[in-house]
Order: structure tokens, then C-alpha cells, then sequence
């Protein structure tokens, strides 16, 4: 088996939406997969048909060497999942929930009640074991329902957003554990809106907008792919972002992006630094800074997709089923 | 990752059975972690029985103890319906929070996640029908036939419940929130119960169609059905048929299932 995960052409329609144009992607036995996307690109439709959730109205899809439509009781036997929201059952303690997936899976009574001791111990949750999941904080709400998606010991985990709505504490907890899953030799799959999340998990990242993959590759050819460096340039006086802009547009020809006097732009050819100086100068614009410096993965999806990563946007919603 | 067991095709019907059981647990197990639920399940009726005897008895009879024969199976049955939405609410519940996708990406029977809420929605109906029965007894209702009939008579009711729950479990997996599902469930359920013999005797006084309405109510008829177990006359002292009453009851049963599981079988397919 060459590849964990293997889709091909995936298609989904809900009515009107087309939540999946054509998807490609694989990942290799053994490594982190990202799933990048603004809201609505197709990140959760695509994680629910590799996991076999829906079926896809076109496409195929091999998770683990099997087909997710035709042997999806198979594909069972090898994923774990863990959804955007923590799929736990709320009125049940961490034990109990534990236990409840061990029991489905086939375990004993004294083996799930073993594994689900484990589990705590390693996320850190032993101390509320016995408290009913409702009365946990979202943190470990969010590491109960992973703890849950691995107690049948997954050869391949998806994690669809699973620090969307955490604190950075929390989140550099939840990469710790995915990093160590990592090391076990678990195929991840996950998908984000956060690049910085990408950056430090994945080893590949693909990139959808509007249901298809608009680039994909590791998180530094990507880098690279949108131009090697930024510049940055601010102007004491707010009034000249206009006069920056134009300048440094005809000196790279790319289009530069002002943000609160912050006049930025990719630049393939760090020689274009003395021309742009000399511009300013002549045109009387005094500059408060100026810099060059690498381009974060940030810049690739701005450029990729025309949008930001804003971190006020709204968690996208699973329950309608009809959603990315 | 290059040794990798090969994984069963499909489940096995001794799996499917096992996997319906451990989800039933699952079901039960969460009144423990709910002390609400538990008064839902047994204050609730009690006060029920008590609230109707103490103020309806007297004017509606002359005294409780003549009107117990009436309520008693009126209030079983009137109890059983709102029972009914526990199972609308759970499924609804389930898949708004996630655990419907957590479940569905195990390698478990599919129908177990709603076959094991069913079976834990039956538990909890015989639980709160003995409640009230002993309740009941305890103020002065009484078998008059044979404590025997309680079978039959649990056995009656618990298969027209299941059949009724259909109707909730549609309703479950197409709203949005729970809540929805309480709503809609008092909306259908609480004309349906009061339109009917479950509280009080059929007379003429009503206008004809309202009498049709109560006579053909499908309450009425278990109500009928569950007084002849358990009394064998009515409050005129003409002895009551049973089996007329329970077929009657049970095909309204059977039409409703018959509209609605196809109906929650798309639902279920579309929503998970």
C-alpha cells in the first residue's frame, strides 16, 4: 500500500452547494496530512466521505487500502475520528464514555475498562474520570473525544478542526499528543484554518477553495511556490500607504496588500530593495519601516485564495450535514 | 503498516446484537448523571395521579376511589404517549452533539445505534408504569380481574408505545434542537391524550363530532383495552371487551409506524 489515504475526483452536491468539485489527495503511511481551507471550502464534506460518513456522488476514495463506498465496515476497522465538535456523550463520565467505545468494539468488560484508564492517564484526565462530560471544559472535552477516537488503536486518525475554539494552551497541549501519535506511526489526516497549525503538524499540506484542491505540497515548497520574500514597508504618515502602494506595484508588478498603514508585498528578487529606497525618496515619502523578510505560510494562502485566515471566523457548523 | 490484519467485511448478527445492548446501556446509564430525568421519570407521574384523583375524583365521579378505575388506565396511557418523545429527544440530541458521526465511524451494526435507544426507551416506559400502578394501588386502585393481566396489559401497551415512537423518532431526526422535539411532541401529544376517554367517561353531552373524535381516538381505545384487563366492566358496570379495543388500537399503531418509519429511515440515511 502506497498510501494511507487515496481519494480520487471526489464530488459532493447538497442541493444547490457544491461542497466538492473534483478533490485529489493521498497521504503516505505514516505522516501528517493538512487540510487547509477558508470556511466553506469542503474541509469537513471531505474528512466525513474518508471517513464514511457520506457517500460521495462521484469519485473514489481508498482509506487504508479499502474503498470507503463498497467496504466501509472495513475502513471502519482502521480510522479514528475526531469531529469539529467533540462528539462525547455529554451525560456520561470520561470512564463511561471510554468504556462505551471498547464495549462497541469488541472488548471486555476488564479490557475496555483498562484501556479507558490509559487513555486518561495519558490526556491528563484522570482527576474527572468520573465526572460526567458535561461539566468539562472545552480543552478536555476536546481530548476526551480523542481519547475516544483512538481506544480501538486507529492505524489512520482524522482531526477535523480539533483545536478550532481553543486556547493557545490548550492547542500546543492537543499538537504535543497529535505529535506523539505521530511517532506511534498513526496516518493523520487534519484538517485547520489555522496556518501556524499546519505548519508545525503537517508534513503535507493540500490546499481547497471551493471544493477543490488548489495547491498542495510540503508546507516549504509551498512557501517558496508564492514568491521567496515579502516586503514590507510602512510610511510615517498614513497618507502616503497610497503613494507606497503604487510605487512598489510598479517596481515587482505584483499587487501590494495595505493593511493599517502596512503597505506589503511578495517579491521574487531581493535586488529591487535600492530602487524601491530611491523611489520613496523622490517622491518625499518618509518611511517608519522597512523590511524583507521570508514569506509565511499565511502570505501563500493569501495569495492562493484572495482570503485571510481571520481568527474571528465563524467555526463552520456539522449539524445540517449540508456544510463544508 | 505493511502487516496489517485484514479486517472483517461486514458485522455479524451476534455483533449487531451485542453492539444494540451496549448502546441500550449507554442509554439507561445516563439517568445516573441526570437526577432530572429520574424526576421526569417517577415524581412526574406521581404527581400526576395525585393531582387528578384528589381534584377531578370528586366531581367527575362523587369520590377518588370511583374514579381511580377511570384514571388509572388513562393516565398509563397518557404517559406512555409523552414517554415516546424520550426517544425523539435522545436521537435528536445525538446527532446535534456529534455522537451519531462517532458512532457511525465505528465498525458497528447501523442499525444498533437506533435499535439500542429503542430498547433503553422500553425500560424506561415499564419503569414508569409500574410507578404509577403503585401509586395507583397505593390510594385505592385495584386489580379486579387477575394480577396476571398486568402481563398482557404491560405487553399491550409497550408494543403500541413502540409503535407510536416512530412518529417521534422522525420528528427527532428532522428539527433542529431538541427542544423542538418537546414542543411538537405537547402540541400532538396533549390534545390527542384529553380528546379521548383517558380521563373522564364518554357521554352525550358532547357535540357528535367531538364524540367520534374521543371514541375513535386510538387513546380511547387502549385506554378500553387496558380497563378490560384490568377491571373487566366499565363505570356503567357493563363488562368491557378487550380484544375489539386492542386491535383497533394496536392498527392504529401499525398505520402510524407504517407512514413513519419509511419517513425516519430517509430521515436517518440523510441525517447521518
Amino acid at each position: 500500500m502506497t498510501y494511507a489515504i487515496q481519494a480520487e475526483g471526489l464530488v459532493k452536491r447538497f442541493g444547490e452547494t457544491q461542497a466538492l468539485a473534483g478533490v485529489d489527495l493521498t497521504a503516505r503511511p505514516g505522516t501528517v496530512l493538512g487540510v487547509l481551507g477558508p470556511n466553506g471550502a469542503g474541509k469537513t464534506t471531505a474528512v466525513r466521505v474518508l471517513a464514511t460518513l457520506l457517500k460521495p456522488d462521484a469519485g473514489t476514495a481508498l482509506v487504508g487500502g479499502f474503498d470507503v463506498v463498497r467496504d466501509a465496515h472495513r475502513v471502519r476497522q482502521l480510522i479514528g475520528l475526531t469531529g469539529q465538535y467533540a462528539g462525547v456523550d455529554e451525560m456520561l463520565t470520561g470512564t463511561e464514555n471510554l468504556i462505551l467505545i471498547g464495549r462497541l468494539l469488541g472488548m471486555s468488560r476488564a479490557e475496555s475498562r483498562a484501556r479507558a484508564a490509559g487513555l486518561l492517564e495519558r490526556f491528563d484526565l484522570s482527576d474527572a474520570s468520573e465526572r460526567a462530560a458535561k461539566t468539562y471544559s472545552g480543552g478536555m472535552r476536546r481530548r476526551l473525544d480523542l481519547a475516544a477516537s483512538l481506544v480501538g488503536r486507529p492505524q489512520i486518525l482524522f482531526l477535523d478542526e480539533p483545536t478550532t475554539g481553543l486556547d493557545p494552551r490548550s492547542r500546543n497541549g492537543l499538537w504535543d499528543i497529535v505529535r506523539g501519535l505521530i511517532d506511534d506511526g498513526v496516518t493523520v489526516l487534519l484538517t485547520t484554518q489555522y496556518l501556524e497549525e499546519a505548519d508545525q503538524l503537517a508534513d503535507d499540506i493540500v490546499v481547497i477553495d471551493h471544493g477543490r484542491v488548489i495547491a498542495h505540497g510540503t508546507p516549504d515548497a509551498l512557501k517558496t511556490q508564492v514568491g521567496g520574500q515579502i516586503l514590507e514597508v510602512r510610511p510615517v504618515t498614513r497618507a502616503d500607504e497610497v503613494t507606497v502602494a503604487r510605487i512598489v506595484s510598479d517596481l515587482t508588478d505584483a499587487l501590494p496588500e495595505v493593511r493599517d498603514g502596512l503597505v506589503s508585498v511578495p517579491i521574487a528578487d531581493s535586488s529591487v530593495m535600492p530602487a524601491v529606497v530611491r523611489r520613496l525618496d523622490e517622491a518625499g515619502v518618509l518611511v517608519g519601516e522597512l523590511s524583507l523578510r521570508k514569506s509565511s505560510l499565511d502570505e501563500v494562502f493569501f495569495a492562493l485564495t484572495g482570503q485571510r485566515t481571520e481568527e474571528d471566523i465563524e467555526p463552520e457548523l456539522t449539524t445540517s450535514g449540508a456544510s463544508a | 503498516m505493511t502487516t496489517m490484519t485484514v479486517p472483517e467485511r461486514r458485522v455479524t448478527p451476534a455483533t449487531a446484537v451485542r453492539n444494540t445492548l451496549t448502546l441500550a446501556w449507554r442509554n439507561l446509564v445516563q439517568i445516573k448523571h441526570n437526577p432530572m430525568e429520574l424526576i421526569d421519570l417517577s415524581i412526574q407521574p406521581i404527581m400526576f395521579v395525585l393531582l387528578f384523583a384528589y381534584v377531578f375524583g370528586p366531581a367527575m365521579s362523587g369520590s377518588v376511589a370511583a374514579y381511580l378505575p377511570i384514571l388509572i388506565p388513562g393516565i398509563i396511557v397518557q404517559n406512555a404517549l409523552f414517554a415516546t418523545m424520550t426517544t425523539g429527544v435522545g436521537l435528536n440530541v445525538d446527532v446535534t452533539k456529534g455522537v451519531f458521526d462517532r458512532l457511525r465511524s465505528l465498525p458497528i451494526a447501523r442499525t444498533a445505534p437506533l435499535a439500542g435507544r429503542i430498547i433503553a426507551d422500553v425500560v424506561r416506559q415499564a419503569w414508569s408504569m409500574a410507578i404509577l400502578l403503585a401509586v395507583g394501588m397505593l390510594i385505592g386502585f385495584r386489580i379486579q380481574t387477575s394480577a396476571l393481566a398486568l402481563i398482557p396489559a404491560f405487553g399491550l401497551l409497550l408494543a403500541f408505545a413502540l409503535l407510536l415512537s416512530w412518529a417521534s423518532v422522525f420528528i427527532g431526526l428532522s428539527v433542529s434542537e431538541p427542544e423542538k422535539v418537546q414542543v411538537f411532541g405537547f402540541v400532538v401529544i396533549f390534545p390527542l391524550t384529553f380528546l379521548s376517554n383517558a380521563f373522564i367517561p364518554l357521554s352525550n353531552n358532547y357535540p357528535a363530532w367531538i364524540h367520534n373524535i374521543m371514541e375513535y381516538n386510538p387513546v380511547s381505545q387502549i385506554a378500553n383495552a387496558i380497563r378490560g384487563l384490568l377491571i373487566g366492566h366499565d363505570v356503567a358496570g357493563h363488562s368491557q371487551p378487550v380484544i375489539g379495543p386492542a386491535i383497533n388500537a394496536l392498527l392504529w399503531g401499525v398505520a402510524i409506524a407504517a407512514i413513519f418509519i419509511p419517513l425516519s429511515l430517509r430521515a436517518y440515511k440523510r441525517r447521518v
